[in-house]
């Protein structure tokens, strides 16, 4: 057993069926339902396994401002990456390299895309629909929402059908959203419950939410879902997952239709190969594309399964417009780290007009707008510990001022959606290395027009809410200094045709034969929901198919 | 308001002390006498002969409970009990920690020496301390484990008691707060009104 002391057996197993490479919800989920089926199954992780132990440690380095760590140890040479396009693409702050991956950070809000999200050519709105749609993904989206425990309620009245309950019942709405029910009523807006990877009571082993109120970066409890739960599982079952062993490349047999090995490294410098029969690259929406391409041969000179020129293109995320402001009243904010309403009325209409006691307080638009969903936040203006830490001034003066700051704000964030555009993509810089001698990944993002006139139309919403409660507006995040939410998507997308995709129906990729991608770079579109219950579908959906070919 | 054995124990909780592990250095803890020279690890006099010049736990203690007269609002009462339960158990389950803490209250006492006429921090008069801190630039210091003096006086001295009191429910409180970040205080007060 490699439990992170001594030091553990990182040599390759001699006969593994399958090969799962990365170790987040998606390699974990794969590696889960493989071994669970009897397979033999070895999992290669870039990154440490994390003592759940250090976990408060953890959270005391993530609000605690002075400790040069990062909270999940990442950064450095291990972590080097470019960013060249038009906006800067933060990597760093956007995953997690460890056993679980990204959700050991992330805020766990959990939904699944809307039927329109797999057509959105067909609507007119992009250059092409999913090879699959919601009805051949639902039975997954089931099995995705038990296994990261989902609770939740069905009273979104925008959301895709559902008959299936969902598997723990939702967090009540707070206090803050009790502010602005009456305000949303008043302007026709419905508002309903947050789908969460987070215990609302006990379930599968780990405790409910006791509200630290640190979810992002960290849950000390383990309430909030990560993946390390299904590396665990996947371990019971007999799964090997080898950590600390960064996959360099693929090296593909002769002819170049099948992957024999995957070479990589451990932390004493040496290299080594895993052979298997079927592999799963499940490294993220940016290192799954880079992975690929570092694995060009004379077989595959654009790098492996590239016959398209498409891997690394059409990367997107989510863009995150919000408006903050303060009532006269206490609003109760960061008790919890988590979101409890949000609303998708504008998903599917975006450009719907605003009615309000007062007549229009947002006229409709015909303009060309991506769909946007909105969320109430519970965690508005500065947590008073974080100001405290940070202050220059200390007893009865400190106290006044964090009375002062701390108390009565609100907020209203959001997502829009990114149409995937070519010219948004990862490539390698042949310039800069990693610690492994490695070219780095260089993220070229922009925004496009379209982008821009959604995130505005966002803002004017949020701005009406706002403006119906009473609240006096502070700030906005609007298109200027809007960023991405951290989910990268796109780089590797699905379809039929070999010539305008990397990997079929099956997420297998078309030229290489036993090569499987989970991840969010399979998605042709991303819609503006948070992506990891369809990364977890689609995962689960991968399984079945290498299964079937194992 | 009053700091119970509760914020001590929230305080602890939200440093990762009364996690598993956490108890160990409990029991340990309740066997530790003051006197400056005692063990502080459990093993015999281990720290104390690798670094025999630095202060005590017991003096850094003492030195923490001294700089929280001048952090710490003058609403709270309990201040030393409260300081010397979570200080201690912290100094005592985290070497690390406990090491930056005995070299900050080092090189505030060695400060102190210069400008004042005390050999400690905590021998100042009380109206003295708070011109000692801000004589080293705490005040205004950005905190760093590894920084400057004045940093690391921020960081292990002025923010660990900080951190304690506005993450403990009695600390939250007193801003409007009762169940501020880092403590796990459930998940009923996020849907409680101001009233309720
Ligand atoms: C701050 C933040 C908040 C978020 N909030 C949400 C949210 O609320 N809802 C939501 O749906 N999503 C959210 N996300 C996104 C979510 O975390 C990701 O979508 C999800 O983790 C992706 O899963 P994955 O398994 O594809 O990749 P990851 O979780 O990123 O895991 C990939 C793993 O592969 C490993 N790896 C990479 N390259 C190699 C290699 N060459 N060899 C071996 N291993 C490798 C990495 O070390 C990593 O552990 C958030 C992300 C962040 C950063
Ligand atoms: S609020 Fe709940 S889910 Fe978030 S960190 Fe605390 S225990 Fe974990």
């Amino acid at each position: 057993m490699n439990g992170g002391r001594g030091s553990p057996d990182r040599t390759p197993s001699p006969r593994a069926d399958a090969c799962v490479i990365g170790s987040g919800p998606a390699g974990a989920l794969v590696a889960h339902r493989l071994a669970s089926r009897g397979y033999n199954v070895v999992v290669l992780e870039a990154g440490p396994r994390f003592d759940p132990d250090s976990r408060t440690d953890r959270m005391e380095r993530a609000i605690r401002p002075g400790d040069a760590r990062s909270v999940w140890d990442g950064g450095g040479e291990r972590d080097a990456f470019s960013s060249s396009g038009e906006r800067f693409y933060p990597l760093n702050a956007a995953r997690v390299k460890g056993v679980g991956g990204s959700t050991l950070h992330w805020q766990g809000m959990v939904m699944r895309l809307h039927e329109s999200d797999f057509r959105r050519a067909s609507r007119g709105e992009g250059d092409a629909d999913w090879p699959v749609d919601y009805d051949d993904l639902r039975p997954y989206y089931v099995a995705a929402e038990e296994a990261l425990g989902v609770a939740g309620s069905d009273d979104n009245p925008f959301g895709p059908p559902r008959e299936e309950p969902f598997p723990l019942p939702p967090f009540p709405p707070s206090h803050s959203d009790s502010l602005f029910a009456p305000a949303c009523e008043r302007l026709g807006i419905a508002m309903h419950s947050v789908p969460n990877a987070r215990n609302s009571e006990a379930y599968d082993g780990r405790s409910a939410c006791v509200g630290y109120g640190t979810c992002q970066p960290v849950c000390p409890s383990g309430a909030k879902y990560s993946a390390d739960v299904h590396v665990r599982k996947a371990e019971r079952e007999g799964a090997r997952m080898i950590d600390r062993a960064p996959v360099g490349r693929l090296a593909t047999g002769r002819g170049g239709d099948r992957v024999e090995a995957a070479v990589y490294a451990t932390p004493d410098g040496t290299e080594h190969r895993q052979e298997a029969r079927q592999f799963v690259v499940a490294c993220g929406g940016v290192e799954t594309p880079r992975l690929l391409l570092l694995s060009e041969n004379d077989d595959h000179p654009d790098g492996l399964a590239n016959g398209s020129g498409l891997v690394g293109r059409y990367f997107m995320d989510h863009l995150f417009a919000g408006v903050f402001g303060t009532l006269d009243r206490p609003t109760r904010q960061n008790h919890v780290g988590f979101l409890t309403s949000e609303t998708h009325q504008f998903y599917d209409a975006p450009g719907r007009a605003v009615e309000g006691p007062d007549g229009v307080a947002v006229p409709a638009s015909d303009a060309d707008l991506a769909p946007f969903k909105l969320e109430f936040f519970n965690y508005a203006g500065p947590s008073p510990v974080d100001l405290a830490l940070s202050a220059d001034e200390w007893g009865d003066d400190l106290l006044a001022s964090l009375r002062d700051a701390y108390g009565n704000h609100v907020g209203v964030g959001g997502l829009v959606a990114q149409r995937p555009r070519r010219e948004n993509r990862v490539t390698l810089d042949p310039s800069r290395t990693d610690d492994h001698g490695n070219p780095v990944p260089d993220i070229q993002w922009s925004l496009d027009a379209r982008a821009r006139r959604t995130i505005e139309r966002a803002n004017a919403v949020q701005r009406a809410i706002l403006a119906e409660m009473g609240a006096e507006i502070g700030g906005a995040v609007g298109p200027t200094d809007t960023g991405p939410a951290f989910h990268h998507m796109g780089t590797t997308r699905m379809g039929t045709d070999p010539d305008e995709s990397v990997v079929n129906p099956r997420l297998r990729t078309h030229e290489v034969a036993n090569l499987t991608v989970a991840s969010s770079s399979v998605f042709v579109t991303g819609g503006a929901m948070n992506p990891t219950l369809t990364i977890a579908a689609l995962a689960l959906k991968a399984a079945d198919h290498v299964a079937a070919d194992l | 308001m009053e700091l119970t054995r509760r914020d001590a124990l929230a305080a602890l909780a939200g440093a990762g002390i009364l996690g598993s592990g956490g108890a160990a250095a409990l029991a340990r803890e309740r066997a530790d006498a003051d006197g400056p020279g005692r063990s502080e690890s459990g093993q015999p006099n281990q720290s104390r002969s690798e670094q025999p010049d630095l202060p005590s736990t017991a003096a850094v203690v003492e030195t923490l409970v001294a700089v929280a007269g001048v952090v710490y609002p003058s609403a709270v009462d309990g201040v030393r009990e409260f300081v010397e339960t979570f200080a201690r158990r912290r100094l005592e389950a985290d070497p690390e920690h406990r090491r930056g803490a005995r070299e900050a209250v080092a090189d505030l006492d060695a400060h102190v020496v210069i400008s004042f006429d005390a050999e400690r921090f905590r021998d100042l008069d009380p109206e003295l301390r708070e011109e000692a801190l801000s004589l080293v630039g705490t005040r205004t210091a950005e905190p760093a484990r590894d920084g400057t003096a004045a940093e690391r006086v921020r960081y292990y001295l002025v923010n660990d008691l900080l951190f304690a009191l506005y993450s403990s429910p009695t600390g939250g409180r007193l801003v409007g707060i009762e169940n501020p970040q880092g403590h796990s205080g459930g998940i009923e007060s996020y849907r409680r009104g101001p009233d309720g």
